[in-house]
Order: C-alpha cells, then sequence, then structure tokens
C-alpha cells in the first residue's frame, strides 16, 4: 500500500507544483540576492541573505528557514490532511477498504507516505539551494551562531543535519494531520484544519504570555534546528523538540488507527 | 455454501433502523437481484456485508466467513464489489487505476495484474485504456467500476445499481455480462430500483422496504403475489364479508357491482370457490394486468409506506 501511495503521488500534479514552489524558493532567494544584494536593500534585510553574497551554503539553510512556518504546515496539510479524506471525498477509499485494505494498515501506509513525501521535499530544497548557492555565491567554510568555524563538508553535513531535523519536528503535525484526515470526507476540509492547527500553534508559540504551554506546542521545537549551528551543538531545544514531536506522532496515529478502524465508511 | 447470510442484521442511526432485522441467504451460483426503493436500506445492508459499516445488530457472512471476524480479508480478496457510484483516481487512466487497485492489498498481486487486460476487454474499454478517467463519460466510468469489481476474478460479486448511468445498449450490455458470469458459477447479488431490471436477469428477487424484507421469491412468484382481480358479483357486501376470511385477500369495493381483489398468494381458484360455496355468483372473474411498478408498490405497501 506505501508504495501503491508513492506512485500515486509521483502521478499527480499536485506533487510536482509542492515540489516546483518549495525548490522555488531557495532558487529565487538566490537570484534576489544576486540581482540586489543586501548591502543596497539596507540593515533591516535578514541575518541570513546578507551572508548568502559570501557563502553559498546560506542560500539552503535560509530556504529551510523560510519554507518552515508556512510552508511546511502547508504541505503537510496537503499531504496528510488530505491523505484519507481525499480518498473518501473521491470515493476510492471504500474500494480500497474492501480489495482488501486493513484499516490499520491504510493509515500508516497513508502516515508513512505523507512523511516520505515531506523528507524529499526538503532534501530537494537544500539540493536547489545548494546547487544554485554553489553556482552563483561558491561555497566556503561556515561561520556558527557561536563565532566558530565549519569547514565546507562539515557545514553541509549540518545543513543535512538540519533537514533530518526539520523532517522529524514535522512528524506531529503530520501525524495530527493523519487523524484530521479520518474525522471528515473533505480533502479540501482537513487540508485546511491542519494548515491552520499548525500555524495556530506557531502564533500561540510567539504569544510571550502562554510561555507555559509553549514546550508543548508542536510546532515549537522546528526553529531549534538553528542549535545545530552552534560550537558546541545546544542539544537541549532539539532534544526538546523531538520528545514532543514524537509524542504528538504517537498520540495521534493511535487515535487516527482505532478512530478510523471503528469509523462506518458511509463515503 | 452460501455466498452472502445476513441473520437479524440491524443497522440503527438515532431512532431510525435503517436495516431492521435483516434475514437474507444467497446461495453459489445465484443471480439475486435486491430490489427496493431509495432509502430502503439497500445500500446500508451492502455496506456492512462489505465490512465498511459496522452493524447495530446481527451478523453477517461473506463467503461462509463471519464479516467482523476472522476470514474478512479472504473473503473480501474473493469478493468484487461497486458501491453506489464507481469511483477512481481522475488523474490516472483506467488501465492505471486499475494497477493501483491491482497492488492494494492482499491476495495475489501478479494475478490480478495479469488479469487487467482480461477484464478491460470484458467491460468494453480496451481503446480507452490509456484515456485519463477525467475524460470518460459516465457510462465508461461505470464499466470501469465493473472492470475493477472483477479484477480479483471473484467469486461474488456485489454490485449496488449497476446499470446506473448506462444508455439501454450499455444497461443490456451489462445484463447480459452479470448473466453469463452467474452462469460461469460466479454468485451475483445486484441491487436495483428498477424492476424491470431485476426481472429481466434474476434467478431471485429480494424486496426490500424500510429495513425489511418484505417479499423473497423468483421474479415470476413476485408478480403472482400481488396480482390483483376484478370481481363482478351480485352481492358485494356479501362478497366482501366471505372474502375477508380468506388468507392474504384484500378485496375493495370498485363501484355498485364490482370488487377489486388483492390475491396476496391465494389463487383465482380458491377465491372463485370461496365465492361460490357462500352463495355469491360470480358472472365475471378478470385478472388485472398489472405493470411491475404496482407490483412494486402493492408490495411496499404491505409494510404501511405510504405510497
Amino acid at each position: 500500500m506505501y508504495r501503491v501511495e508513492l506512485t500515486k503521488a509521483a502521478r499527480r500534479w499536485r506533487t510536482w507544483l509542492v515540489a516546483g514552489a518549495l525548490g522555488g524558493i531557495p532558487a529565487l532567494i538566490v537570484i534576489a540576492v544576486k540581482l540586489s544584494p543586501p548591502a543596497q536593500a539596507g540593515a533591516d534585510a535578514p541575518p541570513f541573505l546578507v551572508q548568502i553574497v559570501r557563502n553559498g551554503l546560506f542560500a539552503p539553510l535560509t530556504g529551510l528557514a523560510v519554507i518552515q512556518p508556512f510552508f511546511l504546515p502547508l504541505a503537510a496539510g496537503l499531504f496528510a490532511g488530505d491523505a484519507i479524506a481525499g480518498e473518501a471525498q473521491g470515493g476510492t477509499l471504500r474500494y480500497l477498504l474492501v480489495r482488501p485494505v486493513a484499516r490499520t494498515r491504510l493509515v500508516l501506509a497513508k502516515y508513512a507516505g505523507a512523511m516520505t513525501l515531506l523528507g524529499l521535499m526538503l532534501l530537494w530544497v537544500v539540493a536547489v539551494g545548494t546547487v544554485f548557492g554553489a553556482v552563483v555565491f561558491g561555497l566556503g567554510p561556515l561561520p556558527t551562531l557561536s563565532g566558530t568555524t565549519l569547514s565546507t563538508g562539515a557545514a553541509f553535513l549540518r545543513i543535512l543535519g538540519a533537514a533530518v531535523y526539520m523532517f522529524l519536528a514535522v512528524s506531529g503535525i503530520v501525524a495530527i494531520g493523519t487523524f484530521v484526515s479520518t474525522l471528515t470526507d473533505s480533502g479540501p476540509g482537513a487540508t485546511v484544519a491542519t494548515v491552520i492547527l499548525g500555524i495556530a500553534s506557531e502564533i500561540l508559540d510567539n504569544i510571550p504570555s502562554l510561555h507555559v504551554i509553549h514546550p508543548y506546542l508542536p510546532t515549537h521545537g522546528w526553529l531549534a534546528f538553528t542549535d545545530l549551528f552552534r560550537f558546541p551543538i545546544a542539544w537541549g531545544g532539539l532534544r526538546g523538540g523531538l520528545v514532543v514531536s514524537l509524542a504528538y506522532t504517537a498520540v495521534f496515529l493511535a487515535a487516527a488507527v482505532l478512530w478510523f478502524g471503528r469509523k462506518d465508511v458511509a463515503s | 455454501m452460501t455466498a452472502l447470510v445476513a441473520r437479524g442484521l440491524t443497522k440503527r442511526y438515532g431512532d431510525v433502523d435503517v436495516v431492521d432485522r435483516l434475514d437474507l441467504r444467497v446461495e453459489r451460483g445465484e443471480l439475486y437481484g435486491f430490489l427496493g426503493p431509495n432509502g430502503a436500506g439497500k445500500t446500508t445492508t451492502i455496506r456492512m456485508a462489505l465490512g465498511l459499516i459496522f452493524p447495530s445488530g446481527g451478523e453477517v457472512e461473506l463467503l461462509d466467513r463471519p464479516v467482523f471476524g476472522d476470514g474478512r480479508s479472504e473473503a473480501l480478496e474473493r469478493t468484487g464489489a461497486m458501491i453506489e457510484e464507481p469511483a477512481s483516481y481522475r488523474y490516472l487512466s483506467g488501465r492505471r487505476n486499475l494497477e493501483v487497485f491491482a497492488r492494494a492489498g492482499g491476495g495475489d498481486v501478479g494475478r490480478r495484474l495479469a488479469r487487467i487486460d482480461a477484464v478491460l476487454g470484458l467491460t468494453g474499454l480496451s481503446d480507452a485504456a490509456t484515456k485519463r478517467v477525467k475524460a470518460y463519460s459516465q457510462g465508461m466510468r461505470q464499466r470501469l467500476g465493473i472492470a475493477m469489481a472483477l479484477l480479483g476474478d471473484p467469486e461474488i460479486l456485489v454490485l449496488d445499481e449497476p446499470t446506473n448511468g448506462l444508455d439501454p445498449a450499455g444497461m443490456r450490455e451489462i445484463r447480459q455480462l452479470l448473466r453469463r458470469l452467474a452462469d460461469e458459477g460466479t454468485t451475483v447479488f445486484v441491487s436495483s430500483h428498477l424492476l424491470g431490471e431485476v426481472e429481466a436477469m434474476c434467478d431471485r428477487v429480494g424486496v426490500l422496504s424500510r429495513g425489511r424484507l418484505v417479499a423473497e421469491g423468483p421474479p415470476g412468484a413476485l408478480r403472482g403475489a400481488a396480482q390483483r382481480l376484478l370481481i363482478e358479483v351480485d352481492d358485494v357486501h356479501r362478497a366482501l364479508v366471505i372474502l375477508s376470511s380468506v388468507t392474504g385477500v384484500e378485496a375493495s369495493l370498485e363501484g355498485t357491482a364490482a370488487l377489486r381483489v388483492r390475491l396476496g398468494g391465494s389463487t383465482a381458484a380458491e377465491v372463485n370457490a370461496a365465492l361460490v360455496s357462500g352463495g355469491v355468483a360470480v358472472s365475471a372473474l378478470v385478472p388485472e394486468r398489472e405493470t411491475l411498478e404496482d407490483v412494486f408498490l402493492a408490495l411496499v405497501e404491505d409494510d404501511g409506506v405510504p405510497g
């Protein structure tokens, strides 16, 4: 079922559209910075952008940072929110279940499929950013946030590590999206609900007076990938982000499996 | 060896029993017509038989295995189904759709893949196989749905209104296909709200109304059960009294010298004998030609549905 999911996704325009949009972001950043260097853009330019001119490795890094607040929840919504609700809406869900595909297996295959697509998208952003950055600005050793320097190779590994971390960190929202997807027969409805939940979590995370709940928000740990660029690496935030994300994954995947296992499929 | 059995099968939504203690038994190799007006509970029954909807009570068996118990997968693997409308991935071609459904789920994937050309041919879709489903007409989608149902070389086909959206020629083609499959040994369970369709092809018909089976039998017998007579007698009131004691018979006044009688299982000869032995002179006894719709409405009215 998992393989079937991937072949279906590969033949779908939507998948390539998302890939095009996400890959376009680091490419666009590189081109924009080349055409209009931050020196002219003024002092309000974000710190990563200023650095791209000196080192193309900042392009994939900026790409990851830019897709994280909005495009990542959006992709999670599209891939996970639509996963089961979209099949229900199209009517194909009942035909998969009578084939038969076991309900638990369907939920897990859908989750794994969504995670795989998100992982590929993240790698794609890194790849496009690195290639564009290298061609336009060249690559070089990367200064850490603590003032030390990483060799080009080590820095690239850290960037891959950041992508892997984001992949794991987004797993919680993907599980929430999969659960939402079992609740409704409307694909767009489940997609939008998932995106809203992700963005709402980020907004709450930015309201200082709610700091008590911040560590428990599914998106709270997302920005911690920057901790990989400290010396020594500040593992605390990373570990916290992973634990919260894995907890959300476990709870909502279990909820999706249990709920869908007992659901009357009337779509 | 049964193909489909329901015992006291019930589905309750709120206070309404959409399917109400339904007993049903379909033998292997039968072409069974499951007839009923829209909303009678046909689709809910079919969805329970396929494990999509959980019953509120009772049990259902498919190919001798409990649908809500062990063995469900083996039973479903040998079942082909079309539930309400056919559905497919619009962004894929007909052939790719069949590939997706051949690969999904357990059982013999290789055999299902190898059957794709055959089922495309059986349903007349070979020429349209590479077109995206988006561009299919409704009739072609219906055919693709049937092709999907046939993919696993099923022992039982469960089809919900399979000729919906087809033109008369297409309907006939599908009927002939189902008849042929049944003759070759496949059990076919087909729901319909069209009497003509069911009568033309089925071995046995069950009529569902308000979630209950109100009649069952070969299509010909079904027609007889609701047959009506127009009887002219010398004393209509006396005749009414006599007929009220004949089981199954319902009589009503038709003008001043005639009765309209619904046989409900009795024969015209029995009615005649009862009247004559009761001293009523019968001057005419005319069987009324009924349309199948009349038969159907009569059966459904029995269950208290206004009609």
